[in-house]
């Protein structure tokens, strides 16, 4: 963003807040504290963005407090600091960390604290980054709105009325909302970039396997993914580089060393690379103004020197459908340690008998909210004996006709390009009685999931019929994330030149709401209902 | 306990044809746990052994422990089994506290090995070739304990118990195919193949091999059929049976009552049976039907597992000398004529036998311990020899003893008696028991002289030249000793006593 002395710490973003962090023009402590105010300000009260479910105030400032007297010290231990040092991240509470509750937006969870962190945690710390706290999501991730978390929705900083998208609504919206410059997500089929896209911010799914699962509470492990969440480009590169690489902890963790994403987005050139427009990814089904959007960027880059050609996916269509049944049937297994034996939520049945198995019932039916339910169902369903062929079998097969629309694609084009969600962010509520509805929400982020190849989303502007985000969609193939990055900020450069800034300069100003601790707030109200 | 009726064996024998089959456990010695970096260990405090892997806390992942997959690898290859290049875990879905994620992570339609064979020798010699279906790899569950109630089993206990330690070892599951065929020789056979397999295990030296740790478990399934029918009859699957004599009763107990359920028209019901080792027979457990429903599919969270010609020619040149050509070396240099040998093979001390000869003893000593005293106290106490616990450094100490003329051969029987009952070392026996034969000649000297005035008429027959009465002098000295002299000694000095050369 266009910065000068007088621009608030909140709305600096990460490379920017590492300089001044670097030149000790700030303190680390006076950056979290921002944030901190910030959070208080606008993330409680009944209008509140709600993006956190904690708030890690005390070890934030500690850790602050240590990268400022390394600082200050100086010699080697100050040299030796990682550059992200002193930036906060706020973290999406799905992934494990000690010190903090972790709930995966569950009632099964609740009051549940890790006994160890995961590994992307532990490269936070080891960055000494401060952790501002744990966000929002649909219970398990399972949602594109965060309605479905157990502890109340997260509203979209653009329009307190609408969904942040989901699963990692609160990361979108810590985000978009100036809580936090940085936040880690989860994108099982979209969880990171459609909230990115309905919140006017930058989400990125990397390569399978190119950032370690371990500690990230699985929902569907052959598609889950953790990834930046920012409001820049670049921010999103630094992040990826401070979590990524091979981890002897998650057996499907690439052995690969990590490219130089930070350098591939400093590049900013796209002369010459061949886009393609994915047939199936627009058109019917899209809203106009985010077809509007998509096309302006692609006479952008076309500006710029990128040749767009158009590629078809033709079993992009039966995404969806496979989707369904794979993303439930690996949910359905992942879930079922969440019994009330060994942790977590545990209630009795209310007649006798007490058995081990009624028990299980009892808690699981109290514990799992409607979503979770459906979803645990419709995948043991998928995995029974006579029908496994037919929906799990397929839906493989399905996978792997997918993988090879996107080979036949990327020999055509170096970057693969779509909206990231075929409408901007809908009212809470809409789609909440409507489950087929939300999960066409999507649509064009799935693809990526099913073939594990790495996916960005961008803001593309505003639609011109409501004036909420749009999100742009890049596509690399597995392993190229660094073409993301690479097209990426050259798409954002010549977007804020023809808006005149960044797109969250446009959102409107958050009023501050009175302080109240948010999480208490929410669930109380929910048990008054 | 068991109320079911039974034929007698000859009788079910008579009218119909076994069939059997065989699922064995196997726990790996690995140092760490199948997917998790927690310790191997048997018998540590409950709940010590795990971490967040094995506790199923979410967020973990499991790593697969490479050293199991070669394990696991060299029992294939010594079960002369095919080893495939590529396979895969899958989960097993089923919700049971013993099992942290409520599911198990097992290999299902990919074994690592399949299609193999062993040959098993019978007591008289002849050669039954057993078919292995597959090895294949899983973790193992946790313990539950049920307390209140009765029979610790679950139903109508108050409350149970978990111990996650052994949740997550290695296991190798080695799956026969139907064995036909064995017809009145099955439980024989059972028990031999049992102990095949864990005599290969052992060799290897992937598994501590001992059964009644649970470290080699066996399910055995009975099915009857009438003679000349190919149909097999309906099975029953008796679980954990868990020592080699047990397996032979079991097959045995099951095929007496599958010929009985036969006899009066009923079908077998397809089931679980619980071995009741007190009783000697089994009942019933859980109905297990064909159609059990565990939702197998891939485990997302692990790679496939590629297993090159390579790395497996690698492992095969490790594998040690094959049992069978074991036996052949060692009754060689053990030189026990081939009666003496099988006799060691079908008493099941021939590890025993050579872990003495090992630890000091000669071949003819430990053949003489083994068989002529410690497989006779099993089979009274109704256990595998090698479950009474005798050390064979206790067997090296008592013979030594013997050799040195401490004791002799009567007192060390009573010593191995006091070693079985944990009255503790031999030395410490013979010395609370007072059983160190008199070798000091003063106390011998006074009961001789006893003796000799005792029977005076004795005395003098002795100074004529009939040498034979001294047996009644030695037998005065040795009623007054309480047979803890040494005869021979006492004979030397009365002859020495009397001026009489023997």
């Amino acid at each position: 963003m266009t910065e000068n002395n007088s621009t608030p710490l909140i709305r600096l973003s990460a490379a920017q807040l590492a300089a001044k962090l670097a030149a000790r023009e700030v303190t680390a402590v006076e950056v979290v504290q921002a944030h901190l105010d910030r959070i208080a300000a606008v993330d409680g009260g009944e209008r509140g963005v709600h993006a956190f479910l904690h708030v890690n105030a005390e070890e934030a400032l500690a850790v602050a407090a240590e990268v400022d007297a390394i600082r200050a010290a100086g010699g080697a231990a100050a040299e030796e600091l990682h550059e992200l040092a002193g930036v906060p991240i706020a973290v999406k509470d799905l992934i494990v960390t000690i010190g903090q509750p972790t709930t995966a937006g569950s009632k099964i969870l609740e009051g549940w604290h890790s006994p160890y962190d995961a590994t992307v945690v532990q490269k936070l710390r080891a960055a000494k980054m401060p952790i501002l706290g744990k966000t929002n999501l649909d219970e398990f991730a399972m949602g594109s709105s965060t309605e479905h978390s157990a502890f109340g929705p997260t509203r979209n900083p653009w329009d307190l009325d609408r969904i942040p998208g989901g699963s990692g609504g609160g990361s979108a919206a810590a985000v978009a909302a100036f809580e936090a410059p940085l936040a880690l997500g989860t994108d099982t089929g979209g969880s990171i970039r459609q909230p990115g896209a309905v919140t006017g911010t930058v989400g990125v799914k990397p390569t399978y396997g190119g950032v370690s699962r371990y500690g990230a509470i699985a929902m569907a492990s052959s598609l889950d993914q953790i990834g930046p969440v920012s409001r820049t480009v670049l921010d999103s590169a630094l992040l990826h580089q401070v979590i990524g690489g091979h981890d002897p902890h998650d057996s499907t963790s690439l052995p690969d060393p990590l490219a130089d994403l930070a350098a591939a987005a400093r590049l900013g050139n796209v002369d010459g690379m061949k886009i393609g427009i994915i047939k199936e990814l627009h058109g019917e089904g899209y809203q106009a103004g985010v077809e509007n959007r998509f096309n302006e960027s692609l006479e952008l880059l076309r500006q710029a020197g990128a040749e767009i050609v158009e590629v078809s996916c033709p079993n992009f269509k039966y995404a969806l459908g496979a989707y369904y049944l794979i993303m439930p049937s690996e949910a359905s297994s992942n879930l079922a340690k969440f019994d009330g034996v060994r942790y977590g939520l545990r209630v009795l049945p209310e007649e006798p008998p007490l058995t081990i198995e009624r028990v299980m019932g009892a808690t699981r039916a109290a514990g799992f909210g409607d979503e979770v339910k459906r979803r645990v169902i419709l995948g043991t369903y998928a995995l029974s004996a006579g029908y496994y062929d037919a929906y799990y079998g397929s839906a493989q097969k399905v996978r792997t006709l997918i993988q090879r629309d996107f080979d036949a694609a990327f020999a055509k084009a170096d970057v693969l390009i779509s909206p990231t969600a075929p409408t901007t962010a809908f009212k809470l509520g809409e789609k909440l009685d409507d489950p087929l509805a939300m999960y066409l929400n999507d649509v064009a982020t799935i693809p990526a999931n099913m073939a594990g190849v790495p996916g960005l989303s961008l803001p593309g502007g505003l639609a011109d019929e409501d004036g909420l985000p749009v999100g742009i969609q890049l596509l690399a193939p597995a392993r190229e994330d660094a073409r993301l990055y690479r097209v990426g900020a050259v798409l954002e450069s010549l977007l804020e030149e023809k808006w005149g800034g960044p797109l969250l300069d446009s959102a409107p100003e958050l009023t501050a709401s009175p302080v109240v601790e948010p999480v208490e707030t929410l669930v109380d109200a929910q048990e008054a209902k | 306990m068991s109320t079911d009726a039974i034929l007698s064996f000859e009788e079910a024998m008579e009218k119909y044809d076994p069939v059997l089959g065989f699922e064995v456990h196997v726990e790996l010695n690995t140092k760490t746990k199948m997917f998790s970096s927690a310790p191997n260990v048997f018998g540590d405090e409950p709940n010590t052994n795990v971490n967040e892997v094995d506790l199923g806390m979410p967020g973990v992942l499991p790593v697969l422990n490479r050293t199991a997959v070669e394990s696991s690898i060299k029992i294939g290859l010594a079960l002369n089994c095919k080893i495939a290049d590529y396979c895969r875990f899958a989960r097993k879905n089923y919700f049971y506290p013993d099992t942290p994620k409520n599911f198990q992570t097992s290999q299902y339609d990919e074994p690592i090995a399949y299609d193999g064979y062993l040959d098993i020798e019978l007591s008289d010699g002849t050669v039954f070739r057993v078919e292995i279906e597959r090895a294949h790899m899983e973790e193992d569950a946790g313990k539950l304990t049920h307390l209140g109630g009765s029979a610790g089993r679950i139903q109508g206990a108050d409350y149970s118990l978990v111990d996650y330690n052994r949740a997550g070892v290695p296991l190798v599951e080695i799956v026969t195919k139907p064995i036909e065929g064995a017809g009145s020789r099955a439980p024989e056979l059972a028990k031999a193949y049992v102990a095949a397999v864990r005599e290969i295990v052992k060799n290897l030296g992937v598994s501590d091999a001992k059964m009644e740790r649970g470290n080699v478990r066996c399910d055995a399934n009975v099915s009857l059929r009438p003679h000349g029918r190919e149909r097999f009859g309906i099975r029953s699957e008796t679980k954990n049976v868990n020592s080699l004599r047990a397996v032979e009763h079991a097959v045995r107990y099951e095929i007496q009552r599958h010929a009985a359920v036969l006899d009066s028209g009923e079908p077998v019901i397809q089931e679980t049976r619980h071995w009741h080792e007190d009783t000697r027979t089994t009942t019933s457990g859980r109905a297990k039907s064909d159609a059990d429903d565990y939702r197998y599919f891939p485990e997302p969270d692990l790679v496939p597992v590629v297993a090159s010609r390579e790395w497996v020619e690698e492992l095969r040149a490790t594998l040690p000398e094959p049992p069978a050509a074991r036996r052949k070396r060692l009754q060689a240099d053990w030189g026990y004529s081939d009666l003496e040998f099988r006799d060691v093979v079908n008493a099941g001390v021939m590890d025993e036998i050579e872990e003495t000869i090992a630890a000091g003893a000669t071949a003819s000593v430990a053949r003489k311990w083994w068989m002529g005293e410690i497989v006779g106290r099993a089979k009274n106490a109704d256990v595998d020899p090698g479950q009474l616990g005798v050390e064979p450094a206790t067997i090296v100490e008592l013979s030594k003893m013997v050799e040195e003329g401490k004791i002799n051969n009567k007192m060390a029987t009573e010593v191995l008696d006091g070693v079985l009952a944990g009255e503790g070392t031999p030395a410490e026996i013979v010395e609370k028991r007072g059983l160190a034969v008199v070798s000091d000649d003063g106390p011998l000297l006074e009961a001789i002289d006893a003796a000799l005035a005792a029977q005076p008429d004795v005395a003098d027959k002795i100074r004529a030249g009939k040498l034979q009465a001294i047996g009644a002098i030695v037998g005065g000295v040795m009623k007054a000793t309480r047979g803890q002299a040494d005869a021979g000694r006492v004979k030397e000095l009365i002859l020495e006593k009397l001026g009489v050369s023997a």
